[in-house]
């Protein structure tokens, strides 16, 4: 009853194509970023920060970069754990390069170099389309995590071959490190996945935006109305990988501290994040949201069911993991390709006729 | 001849036998995308799964023992009795026929008419559901796998090579074992599809779904029937890689390898996907002798997927694949 | 209509007193082969500025070809394209529309997965000009230059009255709606020339006299150059100008409707006098 648009009228086209045309969508969006902001900071702790809101809100900008990719663009790439790994080294080895430099210029820079790569690795795209590009980004993968397990340059010669985040702070704040706070941690992550969403939701609305739905919809038609495919898809590109750069240089520097290429940044984690954007909505930043949530929280509950409930070992539990992650994937392209953000977008069409559906 | 070169063409042959596996797989693939436009990205996973049943059932494992003590608290393991190979082989493809006659109920029914990238994503859903539900059924620890194929060196090879060259070629009789088993299945295959009633229907269906439709081929029994076919496939892929390398979860990621060798054979051509198969075996195992050393070695992790990226660069359709002509 | 309309002056008035101006599009000798199969066979016409110029013939004619030649997207083995006077040299087909060229299809080539608005304002990406970054910032410039494209298309949509669809994915919508919409992209793109693949294939005969109706009004109004390839014999001659008839790959008349009628070959070619 309360959840409609009418009486909320738009008087000028900058009103109507506003992102949250909806009154009580814009209230429940200021209030989200004040709970964000204002509270959650206070109540986070070690256990939180680490299991759910610093993999979640990583992981959401990865998604966002796939989505603008695959979702928006539609060129399905299987490379995004190849491309974090890109923004993880690059920030790995600015930090150490560079250390008197701020490390928030160094994951933006780390977002940069990750965007060279991807227009490197995507240049095939002109030629190849569909899945055979998919199978072409499992060389991106393969290659670039190769890559930074032999050459000793990127770990900058350690013996374990692994990487590890020097302390470094924000404004006096330690932000990476073994004695980072839980609360710093968080705001961090926060404040980039804020920023970037709002660069993508700017980019979609938009002309770009338009161009690579049109190359995702109609290639040839797009061209012959006056895309320029190269300009479209390298673009696409460049932008997803710079979102999933600087979601690889977070989750190294902020959320693992330490890592080693295959193991952090494997083919699992290309297809975990294709999953996030498949669940979650492709072509939505809302859904990017959701799939990411999605797919951290259901690990977490099945291990507290599972495990912690059932007393099942932890493998068994595991091995349910990839069951129903399946399950979902093939139940949601079957009942919703458009994934929890349509499903989302139908619970909101339904509530604007609430009480009177007919 | 100087030792190099022999140790080259060993490498080249030994190349050459693992393309053969890496066809198998292929083979796979074509038939289900020749029949249904599908790229069955679980091919791999399928013939991990057939592999691990085939193990199970031989072995007489009681299928989610793992689950079943989860739960009840129990501590069943085994059954009192061992299948023989043969048997089992006949069970395993039975429960191979089976799986496809679910995903096509239960899955590629609701997916009719979707775009192909779709499809493909959903199988790689599959895939994930496949092997978590392989790994509850049987377990995830590696299994040994013997139903009684010859292995290690062959001593003819390496006596007659000794003879020639004075060097002996390390050749697995298990290698040698698969290629012949490829040859006479790509051989049944082509017999089947040339001359059978099912075989006209199948490639009917390939080139226009609708008018195979028209004509009166039931789609859902040719999509039953392909699936079940690149079953039986994907068991005897996984007979041999698992008798190679034993039966474990890396099983499902070396027929990731299985993508290049179609991207280079062309998604469509049976043949493609043997030479193709044979060109990334041989390629993958003359770079890491040549080159690979030079840079760090290992470099079977990609080679593959770059070389087929190069090569796709240049001809997008593949070796033998069609020419795509674009019309508005 | 008397005779003192010289049509080969540079420029013209007609009957219903609209100015026809000189040459926009001119294509001497095109020859289009596709492997061995020839799909035009050295076709020289013209389109002049303000003209409804079309394109008939029979199925696989090659007519389509001759749009798609136009257009840029098939590159003709022989021949030249002339346009506004210059040799037009190898272009990408998007290369072709900056140049202010706008097309439809004949199969509709819409953006299934995006709003009628979102589609329509497609049509104006040559006129934007916004940078990456300032699409990434969105306020000031990006946001300026959507707002004044938007009044542009929202002029297209009053005039092509599909008001009530602005917001619907283009994917739920009838093919006659999609049609105009497709036309509607087309407009808005404010094209110099504007070519129609058979803009009323698989209408009945209400949606027919709408999209007449649109034509004229947009050739009237906008003074829009239109080049349409068309089927139904009977709306092409009430529309058009003059009117260039294809038969295998070959023309086989050029003139005015009146012309074209009476012109043996076109008989001929529509009634069906075999080929030797």
């Amino acid at each position: 009853m309360f959840y409609r648009e009418a009486g909320d009228f738009k008087t000028s086209y900058r009103d109507d194509s506003q992102t949250f045309p909806i009154r009580l969508d814009r209230m429940g969006y200021y209030i989200l970023m004040f709970v964000a902001f204002l509270v959650v900071p206070f109540f986070i702790n070690d256990y939180w920060v680490n299991a759910v809101f610093a993999p979640f809100l990583i992981y959401a900008i990865a998604a966002l970069g796939l989505n603008i990719l695959t979702g928006y663009a539609g060129q399905v790439s299987l490379g995004t754990g190849g491309f974090m790994a890109v923004g993880a080294y690059a920030s790995y080895k600015l930090m150490t390069s560079f250390p008197e430099v701020s490390i928030l210029i160094h994951i933006i820079l780390a977002g940069g170099i990750t965007a060279v790569v991807g227009v490197a690795f995507g240049l095939p795209s002109l030629r190849i389309k569909g899945f055979y590009l998919a199978v072409a980004t499992l060389a991106a993968q393969f290659f670039l995590v190769w890559v930074f397990n032999k050459v000793p340059w990127f770990y900058n010669y350690s013996a374990s071959g692994q990487i590890n985040a020097p302390e470094r702070s924000v404004f006096g704040v330690i932000v990476t490190g073994p004695n980072t706070e839980a609360w710093a941690k968080y705001m961090i992550c926060l404040v980039f996945v804020v920023v970037l969403a709002w660069v993508a939701r700017n980019l979609t609305r938009g002309m770009m935006g338009r161009k690579w739905m049109g190359i995702r919809d109609m290639d040839i038609a797009a061209e012959i109305i006056g895309v320029n495919p190269l300009m479209a898809k390298m673009s696409a590109f460049a932008v997803s990988s710079f979102f999933v750069g600087i979601a690889g240089a977070l989750f190294f520097t902020v959320y693992l501290g330490a890592a080693e290429a295959g193991e952090a940044f494997g083919i699992t984690k290309s297809f975990l994040i294709l999953f996030m954007i498949i669940i979650g909505g492709l072509g939505s930043i809302f859904g990017s949201f959701a799939g990411a949530a999605f797919m951290v929280l259901m690990p977490v509950f099945l291990k507290n069911v599972l495990v912690g409930g059932l007393g099942w070992p932890t493998d068994l539990a595991a091995h349910f993991e990839f069951m129903i992650v399946g399950g979902l994937i093939v139940v949601f392209l079957i009942v919703e390709p458009h994934g929890l953000a349509q499903l989302w977008r139908l619970t909101k069409e339904k509530l604007r006729l609430w009480p009177f559906p007919h | 001849m100087p030792e190099q070169l022999l140790f080259a063409m060993e490498v080249t042959l030994n190349g050459l036998m693992a393309g053969v596996l890496y066809a198998l797989v292929a083979l796979g693939f074509v038939l289900i995308f020749k029949a249904s436009g599908i790229f069955n990205y679980a091919q791999g996973v399928m013939a991990l799964f057939a592999a691990l049943t085939l193990v199970g059932i031989q072995q007489g494992q009681v299928p989610f023992a793992h689950l079943i003590n989860a739960i009840f608290g129990t501590e069943v393991h085994h059954f009192p009795w061992q299948v023989p190979s043969l048997i089992a082989i006949v069970l395993a493809a039975g429960v191979m026929i089976l799986f496809a006659w679910i995903v096509e109920k239960y899955v590629l029914q609701h997916l009719i008419g979707q775009p192909d990238i779709i499809l493909f994503m959903a199988t790689i859903g599959l895939a994930y559901f496949m092997e978590g539900f392989g790994d509850i059924m049987w377990g995830s620890d590696i299994k040994k796998l013997d139903v009684g194929l010859p292995q290690g060196m062959n001593a003819t090879i390496d006596q007659v090579t000794f003879d020639w060259f004075g060097y002996g070629f390390f050749i697995d009789n298990l290698d040698i074992v698969a290629a012949i088993v490829a040859s006479l299945l790509v051989a049944a295959l082509t017999i089947f599809s040339q001359y059978s009633k099912q075989g006209r229907a199948l490639r009917a269906v390939a080139d226009d779904h609708s008018a195979a439709l028209s004509v009166g081929i039931s789609l859902r029994f040719i999509w039953v029937l392909v699936w079940s076919i690149a079953g039986f496939v994907a068991l005897v892929a996984g007979i041999m890689w698992g008798a190679k390398s034993g039966v474990q979860f890396s099983l499902s990621l070396i027929a990731l390898k299985a993508l290049p060798v179609l991207m280079l054979g062309g998604f469509t051509s049976i043949p493609g996907a043997i030479v193709g198969g044979l060109i990334i075996g041989v390629g993958e195992q003359l770079f890491e002798f040549t080159i690979g050393p030079m840079i760090g070695g290992a470099t079977q992790n990609w080679f593959a997927y770059v070389l087929a990226l190069i090569f796709l660069i240049f001809r997008p359709q593949g070796l033998f694949g069609e020419k795509i002509i674009e019309r508005v | 209509m008397t005779t003192t309309t010289d049509m080969n002056a540079d420029s013209y008035v007609t009957a219903d007193g609209r100015t026809i101006g000189p040459v926009v599009m001119d294509m001497k000798n095109i020859t289009l082969r596709f492997g061995g199969v020839v799909a035009i066979k050295d076709i020289s016409f013209d389109i002049r500025e303000g003209e409804i110029r079309a394109i008939i013939g029979p199925n696989g004619a090659g007519k389509s070809s001759m749009l798609n030649v136009i257009s840029g997207f098939y590159k003709p083995q022989e021949g030249e394209v002339w346009f506004r006077g210059e040799k037009r040299p190898p272009m990408k087909p998007y290369q072709v529309a900056r140049q202010g060229l706008a097309r439809t299809f004949q199969n509709i080539a819409l953006f299934d997965g995006m709003t009628v608005l979102d589609n329509i304002m497609t049509g104006r990406l040559n006129h934007m000009k916004a940078n990456l970054l300032q699409q990434a910032i969105w306020k000031g410039k990006a946001e300026r230059e959507e707002i004044a494209n938007r009044e542009i298309c929202e002029k297209v949509i009053d005039f092509l009255e599909i008001q009530h669809i602005r917001k619907t994915p283009v994917g739920r919508l009838p093919y006659g709606l999609k049609k105009r919409v497709e036309l509607a992209r087309a407009l808005a793109a404010q094209p110099s020339l504007l070519l129609l693949d058979e803009p009323m294939a698989g209408m009945n005969v209400e949606e027919k006299e709408d999209m007449s109706r649109f034509i004229l009004d947009m050739n009237d109004e906008f003074g829009t150059t239109i080049a349409l390839i068309e089927h139904d014999m009977g709306v092409v001659m009430d529309l058009s100008d003059r009117v260039v008839v294809m038969d295998y790959g070959k023309k086989i008349g050029d003139g005015t409707p009146d012309e074209v009628r009476n012109n043996q070959d076109v008989i001929d070619a529509y009634l069906g006098v075999s080929h030797d």
